[in-house]
């Protein structure tokens, strides 16, 4: 082989005067960079994937990592990255997938924007003292009420109102599939989503029966394959989610190689053991945005009406278009997932290079909906890229009625960012079918922390809103003014509708 | 007097559909089957969609007229005799139970379809039978008696799928059948034009064993549709299976 070997990615090195020689991280690490040679314990860190098990493990903080070791020589142009994609390629003639999310340095919008504070003319709000309304209801809301007279003399609402999720955070948990994770990682997700008062997703691996009992928190997908979907699966759901696309990967389908479909995996996916479960591109049935109504009352129609049906979407082009088009379909929210969406596996060209930022999505969403007047016939649910409560608090003031958080949550469990998802060994026991590797993370612990992040960044939210004199979350919702842009050009503040700071 | 399940008559209900919208053609159908209705016949059924969508047990519905798109949609259990031909997606992703059309069907007849059966007399549109799979005891099965247009059984993972081409002799020569195949099989009578073989399916002669699983399929076909819906059994079969369980194995290498 002409190109040779490709420089170490990590160096792993061990203190020999603090290593105790216990071997722990020989049990931890899934890859192999640990060996016991006599009285030593060896060291390969070619199979490094920077995970951090073993340093979490050891006991006497003996081991440390280093990224890239090796120096290429320096190029802007030539990157490290781009180098070695073309190694990898020239070697295998193939499309490189690739974990987690987006990973070129594109500016982050979020952190171009501040939020605003009350001084002196209106004061700010103790969220000590007094109530704060994080209290979030999705779904259709009426664009008026109509009342009649009983024959009593007492007035009653006419209007029907739609069913609605009510969330006691605006902060939900995204669509993580059973295979694509592990049932101890849904699990965790599900408590922590019944501890908060609020929602998760099953992604499209259907319904696991360890789940039963939290299925009142769950939103059942529908997605391509329609993997582990019947009337059963609809019915339990709180509401169902119609995928059409992902942040992580645009206009492409979804792939769980065979070595994932393990025995429960395929029994809850209703695939035989082993073979590959492949989500098409397409709904074979959505060609149109008439087909996708269709789809939406397919299913309402099935579940008699008493469903909340979601549409997700990936955030491309003309996202504010579509979701005008999915307003009309009978649906109650569309989710809005921007290209920092994090995935198991998705080809690297499309992670990196398709689709638009969630900032930008939301607030032409929300603006086309209420240019049409058809803002309250579905909820706006930001999804893709929300690492902490700021970024909650200001999608919504951009347009987002919620959020899905999705690899924060498995930070929260553990998860390192490694992005060796796709490998089926995560030494965290998340995404991996592994069992002594599930057996690692423990519900009990993790569900805690979960719910532990959502009550933190609900505190947050709720103390950034009281700083700017707002008292419940329908105040913030959309109110851009909260916003300021800072060196953002002005091509995106027209977009985001929000004026530079200082103005 | 008692149906041919050995029940009472007063368990048989008719409903007209003329001019009913589909959800409250559906609720009048699952109120009827409550009550204890075990066959229900739809009349004047016109262009609405979903009909037994979502529908559980035992119960037969006779629908005679036209139902639109998506009949039998995650139906569990069920029979529906259609006395006419059924729009684009009849039993899509259905579960069990069995949808009968006396006429053609639509596009992507049997979508996405997990199990029970679906017997179509006349032809069907494209993409019939797409993404059919199998799990354990539920194999899901679609046997057309006249013909089939392009890309049958694509991305199929799993089922059978059998193309009778009553009244047509020569090569089969609709382009993509089994494009994507990765799970199940399409038997077809007659020969398959080999351009008109999909990226990752493979194609063989039908071996005695494999007419003879048809064999039951083939005998329900004709007791379906009654005698003259003659049936050629010793034709030649052409068996198309996936090259692959693992079709884009080869596609992809890790970062």
């Amino acid at each position: 082989m002409s190109i040779g070997s490709v420089p170490l990615r990590y160096l792993i090195t061990m203190d020999i005067d603090r290593c105790m020689r216990c071997g722990r991280c020989i049990e931890n690490c899934p890859y192999g960079v640990f060996r016991r040679e006599g009285e030593q314990i060896r060291v390969n860190s070619r199979p490094c994937t920077a995970c951090h098990r073993c340093i979490s493990q050891c006991p006497r903080d003996a081991i440390s990592l280093e990224e890239r070791p090796v120096d290429y020589r320096s190029h802007p142009v030539w990157t490290t990255e781009v180098r070695e994609a073309i190694y990898n390629q020239a070697r295998s003639g193939k499309i490189i997938l690739a974990g987690m999310g987006n990973a070129l340095p594109y500016p982050i919008i979020f952190d171009r924007l501040v939020l605003d504070a009350c001084q002196v003319t209106n004061p700010s709000i103790d969220p000590l003292r007094e109530p704060m309304e994080l209290r979030t209801y999705l779904g259709k809301k009426p664009s008026r009420l109509r009342f009649r007279e009983t024959p009593g003399g007492d007035i009653e609402l006419a209007t029907e109102i739609a069913p609605n999720l009510q969330l006691e955070t605006p902060i939900m948990i995204g669509h993580m599939s059973y295979g694509a994770i592990s049932l101890n990682a849904q699990l965790s997700l599900a408590r922590a989503a019944h501890e908060t008062g609020t929602f998760m997703g099953t992604g499209e691996g259907g319904l696991h029966e360890h789940l039963y009992p939290y299925q009142d928190r769950m939103i059942v997908q529908v997605a391509s394959g329609r993997f582990g979907v019947d009337i059963n699966y609809l019915d339990r759901g709180a509401a169902i989610e119609i995928k059409i696309g992902q942040g992580a990967k645009p206009g492409i389908g979804g792939h769980l190689p065979g070595e994932k479909v393990c025995a429960d995996v395929s029994c809850t996916r209703m695939i035989p053991l082993g073979s590959d479960a492949i989500s098409p591109a397409p709904h074979h049935d959505i060609y149109s945005i008439e087909d996708l109504k269709q789809l939406v009352r397919g299913l309402k129609e099935a579940t008699e009406w008493k469903k909340l049906v979601f549409v997700k979407i990936a955030a491309v082009h003309n996202t504010a278009a579509i979701a005008a088009g999915i307003a009309r379909s009978s649906a109650d929210a569309v989710v809005v997932d921007g290209f920092r969406g994090g995935t198991g596996a998705a080809p690297r060209v499309f992670r990196d290079h398709v689709g638009i930022p969630i900032e930008a999505a939301i607030a032409s969403v929300d603006a086309k909906l209420r240019q049409q007047g058809i803002r309250n016939e579905v909820s706006v649910i930001a999804s893709g890229g929300i690492r902490e409560s700021a970024d909650i608090a200001k999608v919504i003031a951009l347009g987002a009625d919620a959020v899905y958080i999705g690899t924060a949550s498995l930070v929260a469990m553990g998860c390192r960012v490694c992005g060796a998802c796709y490998r089926g060994l995560c030494p965290w026991g998340i995404a991996t079918q592994r069992e002594d590797l599930v057996a690692r993370l423990d519900p009990d612990e993790a569900s805690v922390q979960v719910a532990n992040l959502i009550k933190a960044w609900t505190l947050e939210l709720s103390e950034l809103m009281g700083a700017a004199g707002i008292n419940s979350i329908e105040s913030l919702r959309g109110n851009r003014d909260r916003l300021r842009g800072y060196l953002l050009d002005d091509g995106i503040l027209k977009v985001l509708d929000v004026k530079p700071v200082g103005a | 007097m008692s149906n041919r399940w050995g029940l009472e008559e007063m368990q048989r209900v008719s409903i007209d559909a003329a001019g009913i919208h589909y959800t409250d053609l559906n609720r009048e159908i699952k109120r009827a089957f409550a009550a204890g209705a075990r066959e229900i016949t739809l009349t004047n059924v016109l262009g609405q969609r979903f009909i037994a969508d979502g529908l559980r047990g035992d119960v037969s519905l006779i629908i005679r007229g036209v139902p639109g798109g998506d009949l039998g949609m995650f139906m569990s259990g069920p029979t529906c005799t259609v006395y006419g031909n059924s729009d684009h997606a009849s039993g899509n992703t259905m579960d069990a139970g069995t949808i009968i059309i006396h006429g053609s069907s639509g596009d992507a007849v049997a979508h996405s379809m997990r199990g029970g059966s679906i017997y179509v007399r006349d032809n069907v549109g494209y993409r019939a039978g797409i993404h059919m799979k199998q799990y354990e005891e539920k194999c899901p099965v679609l046997v057309v008696g006249g013909s089939a247009r392009a890309f049958l059984g694509e991305y199929m993972a799993g089922g059978l799928i059998i193309l009778l081409r009553r009244g047509e002799d020569g090569p089969f020569s609709e382009r993509g059948i089994g494009s994507g195949i990765h799970g199940g099989e399409i038997v077809v009578r007659g020969e398959i034009s080999p351009e008109c073989l999909g990226v990752g399916a493979k194609v063989a002669p039908a071996s005695s064993e494999d007419i003879g699983r048809i064999r039951p399929y083939l005998e329900r076909y004709r007791a379906v549709f009654g005698e003259d819906s003659v049936i050629q059994l010793d034709g030649p079969y052409t068996r198309v299976t996936p090259s692959s369980s693992r079709p884009f194995a080869n596609k992809y290498v890790w970062e």
